[in-house]
């Protein structure tokens, strides 16, 4: 029963995973672009939900609207103001700009909130479960988290492809050059893959706040499972990257249910794993 | 007639190396015009010029009327003016359809919609929903055309849109040609097949290393001179 439980711990956490993944996913997949600043912008928009909700005390109903918006309008502007000017054949300045800002954010959240850990209480959610059977209880908040995952992918894929702002946004990953001649405008339509991105980080963002405790140097590590998560589905398919959470966070949950501090490692062993086997990931793009 | 475009001492570069040296062109409403030239002539690198995808900032470039020098390509676009590019470039996570639609993004008005293009182009209606890369070579360059097509252009510019194909291809795709004048849209045509572009054209330019080396109505011009200024040399 143990190893169900961790299994099932593992899908759910999986969520929380793929809603990681899914900004970086998107924004590689329209622009070719690396965001080393990722895991820290997943930061922000924690510290960002806990201000609101718990020092401003504004409502959640309110405040994760708000986050959610703040963060999709700091990533347009963001593209638009500075990403934009870096953007090129050359893949090295913006990985070089986003890991200066990936520091500035760091300094910026210790100076701001100091280096002590912090977490956003959820209250009764936190203890509430579900029991089914002998044994396997599934607590309410990651059932939620999963979830908001599912929901999230959802709604990004129906707006990829259900939209005219979808194919936009595809045909921008296909070949941006040509877009202009279909009368986009390259530099609003990158800034607007950052924008959902941004918005999906938020939705992270908060998730991560209420799951675990965080601190200014939280962020690299939420990258690297965003990483981990997407090259192990496979770029440019966003299911993919679902199926990608959910591999790693089993792999983590049955790690450190074969040893309490064999969690991470076993992660990085999976995704070396399929890295080595398939180097592709499990469910690459299809290409017509 | 009233004049629809017209270039005057065009340059263009790639970093030091100049790719046009002064091309000066003109198309009037109702005509289709030809360029052709051999092989890196300068002819997609004119044409990148006129639609804003190569820098053209400070070029005299008078579209509608209007000075489009240094405009950005969307705002081209906009003002009428759509290109078929080399080697089509369908957008391959796109379907036929969706690839149509997104043409008319710019939102102009006018004949062009996906109706008009289904029944220019019979032979898309059964694809619709495959990828736009899953056709046959003539079938691609269909779904280009008609993607320039939905942005209702005031002309039309096509680069080697016979590139390719088998001959029975190029000469239904040349079909479409009268069928889209008629509608009111001006064409602009690049061509290496010489006679494919004397076949169809009210005017050709002939362009050689950057520069326009003759210009003038089909009938007038020989074979001779079409051929010195093709390849620069004395015909045989
Ligand atoms: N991206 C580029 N970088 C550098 N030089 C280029 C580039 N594209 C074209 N050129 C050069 O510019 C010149 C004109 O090229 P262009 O593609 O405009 O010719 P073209 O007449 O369209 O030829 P083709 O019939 O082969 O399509 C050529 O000498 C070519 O080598
Ligand atoms: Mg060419």
């Amino acid at each position: 029963m143990v190893w169900v439980n961790a299994i099932i711990q593992g899908v759910l956490l999986g969520g929380l995973y793929a809603l990681f993944a899914a900004g970086l996913s998107l924004m590689f997949g329209v622009m070719r672009f690396v965001n080393i600043a990722h895991g820290d912008f997943i930061v922000v928009a924690a510290y960002l939900a806990l201000t609101v909700m718990v020092s401003l005390g504004i409502s959640p109903w309110v405040a994760v609207p708000v986050v959610v918006a703040v963060m999709a309008a700091t990533g347009y502007l963001g593209q638009r103001l500075l990403l934009n000017r870096v953007l090129g054949k050359d893949i090295l300045p913006p990985i070089l700009v986003t890991f200066g800002l990936s520091i500035i954010l760091q300094n910026a959240l210790l100076e701001t909130f100091s280096a002590d850990s912090v977490r956003l209480p959820a209250g009764a959610l936190e203890t509430a479960s579900l029991t089914l059977g002998d044994g396997i209880a599934i607590g309410i908040l990651p059932l939620a988290m999963f979830a908001t995952a599912i929901g999230v992918i959802a709604g990004l894929q129906l707006i990829f492809y259900r939209t005219p702002l979808g194919r936009m946004l595809r045909a921008t990953s296909d070949d941006a050059e040509i877009v202009p001649l279909m009368g986009g405008n390259n530099a609003h339509i990158f800034a607007i893959a950052t924008g959902l991105a941004s918005a999906v980080v938020g939705v992270a963002g908060i998730w991560l706040a209420m799951r675990t405790n965080f601190d200014p140097a939280a962020g690299p590590v939420r990258l690297l499972f965003a990483f981990e998560a997407v090259i192990i589905g496979g770029l440019g398919n966003i299911w993919a990257t679902l199926a990608g959470g959910i591999i790693l966070g089993v792999a983590q949950t049955v790690g450190a249910q074969i040893d309490a501090g064999f969690q991470i490692l076993a992660g990085h062993l999976v995704f070396l794993l399929i890295l080595i086997v398939k180097p592709t990931g499990l469910m690459p793009r299809m290409t017509g | 007639m009233k004049t629809l475009l017209e270039t005057r001492g065009l340059t263009a570069f790639y970093g030091d190396f100049q790719a046009l040296f002064g091309v000066g062109l003109r198309v009037d409403e109702g005509e289709t015009i030809a360029i052709i030239g051999a092989n890196g002539a300068g002819k997609s690198t004119f044409l990148k010029t006129l639609v804003g995808i190569r820098p053209n900032r400070g070029q005299d470039i008078t579209f509608d009327g209007q000075p489009i020098g240094g405009w950005p390509a969307q705002r081209i676009h906009k003002a009428g003016l759509a290109v078929v590019p080399e080697g089509r470039r369908l957008f391959r996570s796109l379907s036929v359809e969706e690839n149509l639609l997104i043409g008319a993004s710019g939102g102009r008005k006018g004949p062009w919609t996906l109706k008009a293009v289904y029944d220019l182009f019979p032979d898309l209606v059964e694809k619709r929903r495959n990828p736009g890369t899953a056709l046959s070579g003539g079938q691609q360059q269909m779904v280009a055309i008609g993607r320039a097509l939905m942005s209702n252009p005031r002309l039309l510019l096509c680069d080697e849109i016979s590139l390719g194909l088998a001959p029975k291809v190029v000469r239904a795709i040349y079909e479409a040609v009268p069928l889209i004048r008629g509608r009111g849209t001006s064409i602009l045509v690049v061509e290496q097949d010489v006679s494919q572009a004397l076949a169809v054209a009210s005017r050709v330019y002939c362009m050689m290393e950057g520069r326009v080396t003759l210009t003038g109505r089909p009938r007038d011009l020989s074979r001779e001179e079409i051929a010195q200024a093709y390849f620069g040399m004395e015909a045989a």
